[in-house]
């Protein structure tokens, strides 16, 4: 159909190039900074690319979505407190906790939308916040440190810096495929048709409720592995993290990026990322150009970059 | 503006030789609150971390110093992502600073985890005093517990029956009560924890005080929550009413705005600005003459913190990759010290004297700090025998 | 007994203040949302910028009050001037749109705030005048600064509402929250009406911040807890209601204020007081939004809501 050689397929496979190769440049070097920079980015672009989901292609505008980065880390944190070390345990128990907190969080706020919906997750998020700050035995505000990793019996070892990296792309470009099979799927077709005209949808017989629903908490447990991962390359887990500035970071990301992209959390998450790294070695007050760029992009370029690369190759 | 312009020159120095194995100078990694409210202890601790440099000729066994200087925003997520960063990023031989003990627990493991000497000279959190313990680890200043236990024996030799204590509840705030009721016989008739940092408004707890009058009032708010305390305790009218004994409330950097309501309320230190040792007197000199004002005793750590590293890398005649050698010549604490000498404990943390204490008005009429009497001597904190290093 | 008693007032004292200063806030937030139809997340950074514009204006004037009503001036010329610059281009938009653009707004005005006033804060000393206690009760003293707040407050309320409802300015705003065309239609200046509106919610916000600045001292980033706050206020009460706003607000003061005083007690019975300090203020943190997400569900328009639309 369309050229395979387009603008936007050149900067996203280019950018899959630099993040595959990126650890090879890094031993070679011995600095391990970039590692760890783009570690996090990954990570991010993970929670990105979760909120996406309900959030682009779903136009659920949830507010609250950095609560799932919390719970999963805290799942993990509290886990290898306690003496629970085993990623084989505390992985999937923070996706079923997340599941279990999308599940009825989502079911309260569903029936709602507008900014009533924004409100109410924002709301849910801070009750989380602020459940976590008065958890006294693990930190509260002061936050956790996590002193072992998850291990996962010799398969992988998570301190290795370039395997956990490996790691991180890994699930990253699962959830990017997991995201592009659900959009395109029958299911996709129903939270898309349900955020341009609810009633029609309705009208033809899908029951929106529960699609969305599950939407939500496939995009929870998502965020609840970025959330694991998180925790696992801090060593530390802390209330912070779920911050509803942290959760408008992500929507930033998407933003940014391009809403309703596959790609789109990605290039935003980098270039956020890179914004705020690069920019304030120049200057302290980087964030004085995200701010109007934010508001810029808004009113004038709704698709974010990746909209920018595709009207390149319009016509 | 010089914190920028140091960044971006150790920036352009990881740039341009990216495989930079030979030492060409010493690299000081440092940690304080530069924004909000608390900047201005950052500022006291690096004005005085500057002057040390100063003195030292800007050079440490031949080989010249560089700083940098980042912001934790008083935050522990924060201090820990600008630890890595210095160590990761900008390989700093040393890392100093941390004025709070939060901050500093979520800081500890990247530090330690790549073998990189760390010096408090502010924050002194049990858990690192006791169990969590390390050789990379040094304090220029105390144990949490220490200071407020001070102020337990003080209490008692007033003749303090019971007491109501209020902190803010982060770890710090927790070590300082538990320090009181270490050494305070009297009894306890309350104990408040307040949310730490952005509550600023006491209003509640002074309530509760005020219905609860107890013989004393113990508190430890440092910083910007410090004034706000005081100067409400004294808004409420219970100055007059309930004495009030401080720990790390009052300091050179409170008192300009806590003024008069100050006067007459006892606190406990490791250092005074009037301690009568040669190198005391140079440093708060030498600070009023540069800067225009008093040093505090976040200022004092500081300053000691740059001496006791520049007593490591001669000690080893500036090569600084032999670690096990810079950590012996620290443990000896072997360089004067604007407290006076004092020696390390098993667990890097000092054993030294406590003084009481005062705000009074100068014949100039301006208000200071002075010591009014040693309250306890060499002391060694609590924890010390749960820490695994001899 | 009478201690308990004389510590409960006091404690509603703090309630009705925190409720008041709430309600400053919530009051420009609900205008705003009721008649433009807006989403103000910046609403947050007004609240900041009257802060440090009073601990400025006070430093050179070296008056509190002159200070005080410099600040409010300016924050409201701030105000109109974000509107006409800014915040137009968002009207008619989806609400994520505002919610994004004034996120970027809030990121702008704290760096902003930062490039001139620096990363220190500022400190606003309060007026030897304000800085006393009064009797309010025998042997019960209570802060002269706090009980000024609430008069303050108070009166700006009754002002809001005399404007509000006694006014032809009011009677167009009132009008224009419930039906925007129609009073379009009737030939009304509206864009001077949204600038207009805007800039006194703006000005309400800043004067929230610099009454909290003796207290919090002016920082970056001090609207930001407190905006959340706000917005669950003006749910509760209803977009667009003053009324309800009031109301919310003071309901929402006493709730967090009550239970950070009285709750320890409770759970220091079961747990170590460090423990029940933590898990207190977090209780009654989250009471406010448990009361918002309740609200929601069962009457989602919120307890006083502006008819038609």
């Amino acid at each position: 159909m369309n050229a395979v050689f387009t603008a936007r397929n050149l900067v996203i496979g280019a950018l899959l190039v630099f993040l595959a190769l990126l650890p090879i440049y890094v031993v070679a070097t011995g600095q391990f900074f970039p590692l760890t920079l783009f570690t996090r980015i990954v990570i991010l672009a993970l929670a990105a690319t979760s909120l996406n989901l309900i959030l682009g292609y779903g136009g659920m505008v949830s507010f609250g979505h950095a609560a799932y980065l919390g719970v999963g880390g805290y799942v993990v944190g509290i886990l290898a407190k306690e003496g629970i070390t085993s990623g084989f345990a505390q992985w999937p128990l923070a996706l079923a906790v997340c599941a279990l907190f999308a599940l009825v969080v989502g079911a309260l706020c569903l029936r709602t939308r507008g900014v009533y919906f924004i409100m109410i997750t924002l709301a849910f998020a801070q009750m989380i916040y602020y459940v976590a700050v008065g958890l006294d035995r693990y930190g509260g505000d002061d936050g956790l440190t996590i002193y072992r990793r998850s291990q996962f019996a010799g398969l992988i070892d998570l301190s290795g810096k370039v395997q956990f990296y490996y790691l991180c792309l890994a699930l990253l470009l699962a959830a990017i495929w997991i995201v592009s099979r659900l959009v395109n799927s029958r299911f996709g077709m129903v939270i898309r048709g349900s955020r341009s005209n609810d009633r029609r949808m309705r009208a033809i017989g899908f029951p929106i409720f529960r699609y969305r629903l599950a939407g939500f908490v496939i995009a929870g447990m998502m965020c609840g592995l970025a959330g694991a991962l998180l925790a696992n390359h801090t060593d530390f887990i802390s209330p912070a993290v779920m911050h509803w500035t942290r959760s408008g970071d992500l929507i930033v990301m998407i933003v940014l990026g391009g809403v309703g992209s596959l790609f789109g959390p990605l290039i935003g998450a980098v270039t956020l990322l890179m914004l705020e790294e690069g920019l304030s070695r120049v200057t302290e007050y980087w964030q004085i150009i995200v701010g109007p760029l934010l508001l810029f992009i808004v009113v004038y370029a709704h698709g974010g970059i990746d909209g920018i690369l595709a009207s390149l190759h319009r016509g | 503006m010089s914190k920028t312009l140091i960044a971006a020159g150790a920036l352009m120095v990881c740039v341009s030789q990216p495989a930079l194995a030979q030492q060409k100078s010493v690299k000081i990694g440092f940690v304080s609150t530069f924004s909000g409210p608390t900047a201005v202890i950052g500022n006291d601790m690096r004005n005085s971390f500057d002057l040390a440099l100063d003195h030292l000729g800007r050079k440490m066994g031949g080989l010249p110093v560089e700083v940098i200087y980042e912001d934790d925003q008083q935050k522990p997520e924060v201090g820990k992502q600008k630890t890595e960063k210095l160590i990761e990023s900008d390989h700093v031989d040393f890392i100093v600073g941390y004025i709070w003990s939060n901050v500093l627990l979520a800081s500890l493991k990247p530090a330690l985890d790549s073998k990189t000497i760390m010096i408090s000279a502010n924050a002194g959190p049990s858990q690192i005093a006791g169990e969590l313990c390390s050789s990379y680890f040094f304090s220029t200043s105390w144990q949490n517990d220490q200071t407020p236990a001070a102020v337990g024996l003080y209490m008692n030799q007033e003749g303090v029956k019971n007491a109501y204590l209020v902190g803010p509840n982060y770890a710090a705030g927790k070590d300082m009560l538990t320090g009181v009721k270490a050494t305070f016989w009297g009894k306890i008739v309350g104990e408040e924890y307040t949310r730490w940092p952005d509550q600023l408004d006491f209003s509640a707890e002074l309530s509760k005080v005020r219905a609860a009058k107890p013989d004393a009032v113990f508190v430890f708010y440092p910083g910007a929550a410090g004034v706000q305390f005081l100067n409400q305790y004294v808004q409420a009218g219970l100055k007059s009413q309930i004495p009030l004994y401080t720990a790390f409330t009052i300091d050179e950097t409170t008192l300009p705005r806590q003024g008069e309501n100050a006067i007459g309320i006892p606190g406990a230190q490791e250092w005074v600005n009037d301690l009568p040792n040669d190198a005391n007197k140079k440093f708060v000199a030498d600070y009023k003459a540069k800067y225009k004002a008093s040093p505090s005793f976040y200022g004092a750590q500081s300053y000691d913190a740059a001496n006791l590293v520049n007593s490591a890398v001669v000690a080893v005649n500036g090569d600084v990759a032999k670690k096990a050698d810079m950590i012996k010549a620290m443990e000896k604490a072997d360089f004067a010290s604007v407290r006076g000498s004092f020696r390390y404990g098993n667990n890097h943390f000092p054993i030294q004297n406590f003084y009481l204490q005062d705000v009074v008005k100068g014949p100039d009429g301006m208000l200071g700090l002075k010591t009014v009497a040693t309250i306890v001597k060499d002391d060694q904190d609590g924890f010390h025998d749960k820490c695994a290093m001899k | 007994m009478r201690d308990e008693v004389i510590l409960l007032i006091e404690q509603c004292l703090n309630g009705l203040q925190f409720g008041l200063l709430l309600f400053l806030l919530a009051a420009g937030l609900t205008l705003v949302f009721g008649i433009m139809d807006l989403v103000n997340l910046a609403h947050g950074s007004f609240y900041m910028l009257g802060a440090y514009f009073a601990a400025t204006f006070a430093a050179l004037t070296e008056s509190f009050v002159l200070g005080a009503v410099l600040a409010l001036v300016a924050t409201f010329v701030v105000g109109m001037a974000v509107e006409l610059i800014a915040v137009r281009k968002l009207y008619g938009r989806d609400h994520l749109d505002h919610v994004l653009g004034t996120f970027g707004l809030i990121l702008f005005f704290n760096e902003l705030v930062r490039l001139v006033w620096g990363p220190a804060g500022m400190n606003l000393p309060l007026p030897p005048f304000l800085s006393t206690s009064i009797e309010i009760l025998p042997d019960v003293y209570y802060p002269t600064y706090r009980i000024a707040i609430i008069v303050v407050a108070l009166a700006v309320a009754l002002l809001l509402y005399i404007v509000v409802m006694r006014t032809r300015v009011g009677m167009l705003i009132r009008a224009g929250a419930s039906n925007r065309e129609m009073v379009g239609a009737l030939g009304i200046n509206i864009r001077l009406l949204y600038t207009l509106v805007f800039g006194v919610g703006a000005a309400l916000a800043g004067l929230a911040g610099l009454i909290q600045a003796p207290i919090l001292t002016a920082q970056i980033g001090m609207g930001e807890n407190i905006l959340i706050v706000a917005l669950v206020v003006i749910i509760i009460g209803g977009i667009g209601s003053i009324r309800g706003a009031f109301i919310a607000a003071i309901f929402v003061g006493l709730v967090d204020t009550i239970g950070r005083a009285f709750l320890p007690e409770v759970f220091r019975m079961v747990m170590t007081p460090a423990a029940a300090s933590a898990l207190a203020p977090a209780l009654s943190s989250m009471l406010i939004y448990l009361l918002m997400a309740v609200v929601l569900v069962l009457r989602p328009q919120g307890l006083f809501p502006v008819d038609g639309k």
